[in-house]
């Protein structure tokens, strides 16, 4: 009987037939052990996700902005047109719509790309810092993918807190501006609907950027072998 | 399933490492029977490849050549998930190092295996309990590793790797980073668990107190079994661990 190659069936799972001898992880138990993860490690992960507050309050600024003046130009006033241009938007005569402009465009990318080295390099760190920890969870049974999934678990969590952050304080920040550049009259032709769209998309971004920057240590986490990720340390 | 069945057959196991360009042979033809219920230690001097044996047998690590069975299962054959299963259900692991994770409490760290297992969590919490009290960790259950000492933070790995009722209980230097009088206590708690719950014990270790309390002991050195001596026979000769001692480090190959 012990011969044939499942014979670990019959013995722990006696009387109930037949189990499939499957290693799970919950997904309300992934997210509980990824938020407590977070939270032990508190401070390292608020540094990990300033970057990306930074990143992403830039973009929201300057998606709201647009998003301001836009909501100025609407009114059709050839009064606000003027406080435009001369607050330094590139308005050609006739123009309808501010864009943001090649320059904006190009520091955005730039501070996004300079935010995803950044969680790059922060997320192989902590990564490195847990090898004896992943290298235990895989001795009681954890899968790759588990690993996997609580290293994305907890980059999403970040990204999404940071981001939301960062956009909300990018966002306030632009109304500000345009509140002292253009008085009230940028409050009452606020585009309400459309800035909500440019924040929430300011936080998708700061998302997948997070997610992105843990993709590569992740992998390479949840791929070691148990007895190299415990000897790694010394 | 007769009481003598071999739960562990290791045949004629060769693992060598790359160290840059040299290659280091750890283990050069190893082969070994363990049989169900038995309490088992190798002992060898440091670097005399006892741990890379423990490897092997716990499926940490695969052999250059030769085989490791664990109950007639060639563990070579096994895909990633039912080798993780046989790490979840079938072998408790107790490290040196203790390796209780730390961000989490003595029950979520025992409860952990249960939850891979696929138990529901108010048995696994009940089940925790159960073992933390077995362990002599009844009450500090909420404890971080880091409020815990060595002695009980290696309990508490006791207790984990007893979670899902495993067949073998692998301890790799159970003792090496614990004081003398913590370090018989984890002893005897082995002791007292492979002889009330019949679980299999097998220990990497090179703490003579260990030689008391085993059923056989494999001696390990160069990469190569000894000599295997059974109880009886060790009985005889305890009175000479002084001697043995002396043997063992002065055969040390570093």
């Amino acid at each position: 009987m012990m011969t044939e190659k499942y014979p670990f069936e019959q013995k722990s799972d006696a009387g109930k037939g037949p189990v499939k001898r499957l290693v799970v992880l919950p997904f309300r138990k992934s997210v509980e052990i990824s938020f407590k993860s977070i939270k032990a490690r508190f401070f390292r992960s608020m540094i990990t996700t300033l970057s990306l507050v930074l990143a992403v309050s830039f973009l929201s600024f300057v998606y709201v902005s647009n998003d301001a003046a836009n909501g100025l130009l609407a009114a059709d006033d050839p009064d606000l047109r003027q406080s435009l241009i001369q607050s330094g938007y590139d308005l050609a005569p006739g123009a309808d719509r501010v864009d943001s402009s090649p320059k904006q465009r190009w520091i955005a990318i730039l501070s996004l790309l300079v935010c995803a080295v950044g969680i790059v390099n922060a997320q192989l760190m902590a990564v490195t810092e847990r090898f004896r920890e992943i290298g235990t969870m895989k001795c009681l049974g954890a899968l790759d993918r588990f690993i996997l999934r609580l290293f994305m678990l907890e980059a999403g969590m970040q990204g999404l807190a940071g981001a939301a952050i960062g956009a909300l304080a990018g966002g306030l920040f632009a109304l500000l501006n345009a509140w002292f550049m253009f008085g009230a009259a940028a409050w009452v032709h606020l585009p309400g609907v459309v800035v909500t769209g440019s924040v929430i998309k300011a936080i998708g971004v700061g998302c997948v950027l997070s997610l992105i920057g843990v993709l590569y240590p992740a992998v390479l986490a949840a791929r070691m072998q148990p007895v190299e990720a415990m000897r790694a340390e010394h | 399933m007769d009481a003598h069945h071999n739960i562990v057959r290791v045949s004629d196991v060769t693992k060598t490492f790359k160290m840059g360009k040299v290659e280091v042979r750890a283990l050069q033809g190893v082969s070994l029977e363990v049989k169900a219920g038995e309490y088992l230690s190798i002992m060898g001097p440091s670097g005399s490849g006892k741990s890379t044996l423990f490897n092997m047998i716990g499926g940490l690590d695969k052999p250059t050549s030769g085989k490791v069975y664990i109950d007639e299962v060639d563990i070579a054959q096994l895909d990633a998930y039912e080798l993780a299963w046989l790490r979840c259900r079938k072998i408790g692991y107790i490290f040196q190092t203790f390796n209780i994770i730390p961000v989490m409490t003595a029950l979520e760290n025992v409860t952990l295996p249960m939850v891979f297992a696929g138990m529901n969590n108010d048995a696994a919490v009940d089940k925790g309990l159960e073992l933390l009290e077995l362990v002599g960790l009844g009450d500090r259950f909420q404890h971080k590793p880091s409020e815990l000492s060595g002695g009980q933070q290696q309990r508490v790995a006791v207790a984990r790797a007893l979670a899902n009722d495993p067949a073998i209980i692998l301890a790799d230097e159970p003792t090496g980073n614990l004081d003398l009088s913590t370090g018989e206590e984890i002893i005897k708690l082995l002791k007292t668990l492979s002889r009330e719950t019949r679980v299999t014990v097998i220990s990497a270790t090179h703490d003579f107190k260990m030689l008391n309390v085993s059923d056989r002991v494999v001696w390990v050195r160069d990469g190569s079994i000894d000599k295997i001596e059974e109880r009886d026979e060790l009985s005889i000769s305890v009175g000479q661990i002084g001697a043995r001692e002396a043997a063992a480090t002065g055969g040390r190959t570093e």
